[in-house]
């Protein structure tokens, strides 16, 4: 089967000058992003984890292209997008919506619900009459779960819950190919994490979405997603299926990550043996040499930093970037 | 899986339901400018000093430029306010109805003030939001722009140019439109730059809506607070302005008049006893100056509820 997404050796890079520098003086290079690659099927939904400033929500941007990546295609059903004229680009973004961390932020204040979510419709369907724009707005709000007789309300007249239902029901009206959902459910009460997560999965289910998720709660990715894709300063370490990745992990990040996750049973969180990651992520602006895992890993030798480990597919689709990787079980993430 | 599935189901009834109105935060802001005392008051003055300009003309029995020969040389006793003579505000040293020239002169005040600020937020606001939105060199190069007209001495200019092309009401009006958006430009790049990035507008972009949709839909409805409370505090400083040219005897020229220079022409006479050449049209000028500023005042506070 053809990938709906197929992104290859995808880098993102940002151009940061001192302040105060010559315009002359070449800037630093922070590589937000070197090399990701992953293929995104029809109906699959691709969980994205990592800690912050890892390069998930960078990622993302640069797959919907509101941030220019600096190397490597995105193709979506063939066409190459980041090579697209931005006319052409337009076009094309009906079938990737985006849905964001911060719900009420992602709400313009000045304009109603309805407004909002008919936003892409009226813009990429422009002869649209208004009652017909009406009528898809209410039934969609009714489908989110929204009374529709909340169609001329504002933003702020919302819980945060809400918001993101709104956000979703935006995300939906042109019936798009893939959603990327940013933290969606980061910014939300763990009660309501519950009901949008269920209701992203409904939705996908039964609209046959892609859906590429970022969080950096494992329980959340597990439960949502097909697959995962463990990103570190920008790079894949390792990919596999969801349920494999988070109980039998390779790659000693992974593991570590896995093992932050706490347990909500006090007996069993105290009993667990858990390597602890220590240190702060590197900078992004000069990264290791070599693994970029290797000053915090607690598996690292001296050829670490000499050799970048590739991606090695060690069988099931389960791709690990650590020659020295090994299975370790782990207790069950919960979720 | 869908948790609360008996409330969607009472969703399906619920479309028969009113649709509920909304609190835009325009209302909300409505509210909060009437609750301020001080800015109604004002806003009621302003009114009358409006109505003032656009019907005393109604009401005045000499034409503004009507000479009355028979009063020049005897004003400091003919020319005084009276009802009974139809000179409500007495005359000028000219022989010529006080009230008539009162009520031109604030009609053209409150024109060169109105016009400046519309020609700020139309201009400025557009100007200031393209740049920001764009940013890079297209920002580097309209800023320094407006850097460079702001660095040329506008006094200056202003003078020459109605000295070259001659003093006419469509120089002043051009003289301060070119000016009075580049405070505003300014203003609204530095409120777009702080909007741009939030995630609605990279929705917005994400979604594929042009570049001028997302400056007029997105960025511009959420700068307005801050750019309506600029232009009312830019109209008073406009008819400040106006008001100097004319009192050097470059503005407005006669027998039309402004505020500016009938308070010029009073200051010559007032010390003869003609306190009313100076007075009424001063008490006009002040009137508005002040109502203008405590409007922008009760504005601020209503759009702008957290800087209080």
């Amino acid at each position: 089967m053809e990938p709906l997404l197929s992104v290859r050796n995808l880098s993102v890079t940002f151009d940061v000058r001192k302040p105060g520098s010559w315009p002359w003086t070449p800037p630093r290079k922070l590589h937000a992003v070197s090399e990701v690659s992953f293929d995104l099927q029809p109906g699959e939904c691709l969980g994205i984890v990592g800690e912050s400033g890892s390069g998930k929500s960078t990622l993302a941007r640069a797959v919907v292209g509101t941030i220019p990546s600096s190397d490597g295609n995105i193709m979506f059903e063939g066409h190459d997008l980041a090579n697209m004229y931005p006319k052409q680009r337009r076009v094309h973004r009906r079938d990737v919506q985006m849905i964001f961390q911060d719900p009420l932020a992602a709400l313009n204040p000045r304009m109603t619900v309805g407004e909002i979510i008919a936003e892409p419709l009226v813009t990429h369907e422009p002869g649209t009459p208004r009652a017909e724009v009406k009528k898809r707005v209410r039934e969609l709000m009714e489908r989110v779960g929204l009374l529709p007789n909340l169609i001329n309300r504002y933003p702020h007249e919302f819980s945060g819950g809400q918001c993101q239902r709104i956000g979703i029901a935006r995300a939906l009206i042109l019936k798009p190919k893939l959603i990327i959902c940013d933290e969606p459910v980061s910014a939300l009460d763990v009660s309501v994490q519950a009901q949008v997560i269920n209701l992203l999965m409904e939705l996908q289910r039964d609209m046959g979405l892609s859906m590429i998720f970022i969080a950096h709660d494992l329980s959340v990715v597990k439960h949502i997603s097909d697959r995962t894709l463990v990103l570190y300063l920008g790079r894949v370490m390792e990919t596999a299926e969801s349920e494999k990745l988070t109980t039998r992990p390779e790659h000693p990040y992974s593991q570590a990550l896995i093992a932050s996750v706490p347990i909500p049973d006090p007996v069993l969180e105290r009993a667990r043996p858990r390597p602890i990651l220590e240190g702060e992520l590197p900078s992004p602006l000069s990264p290791p040499s070599g693994c970029v895992f290797r000053t915090r890993c607690p598996k690292a030798q001296t050829s670490c930093a000499e050799v970048k480990p590739m991606l090695e597919d060690i069988g099931g689709n389960h791709l690990v970037a650590c020659p020295f990787h090994e299975a370790e079980e782990v207790l069950a993430v919960n979720g | 899986m869908f948790p609360n599935r008996a409330a969607v189901e009472g969703v399906g009834e619920a479309m028969e339901l009113a649709e509920v109105k909304g609190r835009s935060l325009w209302a909300d802001a409505r509210t909060r400018f009437f609750r301020n005392r001080a800015a109604v008051v004002s806003l009621i003055m302003l009114m009358l000093v409006a109505g003032f300009a656009l019907f005393g003309g109604a009401f005045a029995e000499y034409e503004n430029d009507f000479v009355d020969f028979s009063l020049i040389g005897s004003n400091a006793y003919k020319g005084v306010p009276s009802v009974e003579t139809g000179h409500y505000f007495g005359t000028d040293s000219n022989g010529r109805d006080l009230f008539a020239r009162t009520v031109q002169g604030t009609g053209i005040s409150l024109m060169v003030g109105v016009v400046g600020a519309l020609v700020a937020v139309i201009v400025g606001t557009l100007y200031g939001a393209t740049a920001g939105y764009y940013g890079g060199r297209v920002d580097g190069l309209m800023m320094r722009i407006v850097d460079v007209l702001m660095s040329i001495p506008f006094m200056f200019v202003l003078i020459l140019m109605l000295v070259i092309f001659g003093r006419s009401i469509f120089m002043l009006f051009l003289g301060i439109g070119l000016i009075s958006w580049l405070d505003m430009a300014r203003i609204a790049r530095g409120q777009t730059l702080t909007i741009k990035n939030k995630e609605f507008v990279e929705v917005a972009v994400a979604t594929g809506v042009h570049p001028v949709k997302i400056i007029l839909r997105h960025i511009v409805p959420n700068l307005l607070g801050i750019v309506i409370v600029y232009a009312t505090l830019l109209v008073p400083n406009m008819i400040i302005f106006e008001s100097f040219i004319s009192f050097l005897g470059l503005g407005v020229q006669e027998p039309a008049t402004s505020l500016g220079a009938l308070i010029n022409e009073g200051s010559r006479t007032m010390q003869f006893g003609y306190y009313w050449q100076i007075a009424y049209p001063l008490f006009f000028f002040v009137v508005t100056i002040f109502a203008f500023f405590f409007v922008g005042d009760g504005l601020r506070d209503a759009l702008d509820p957290k800087d209080r």
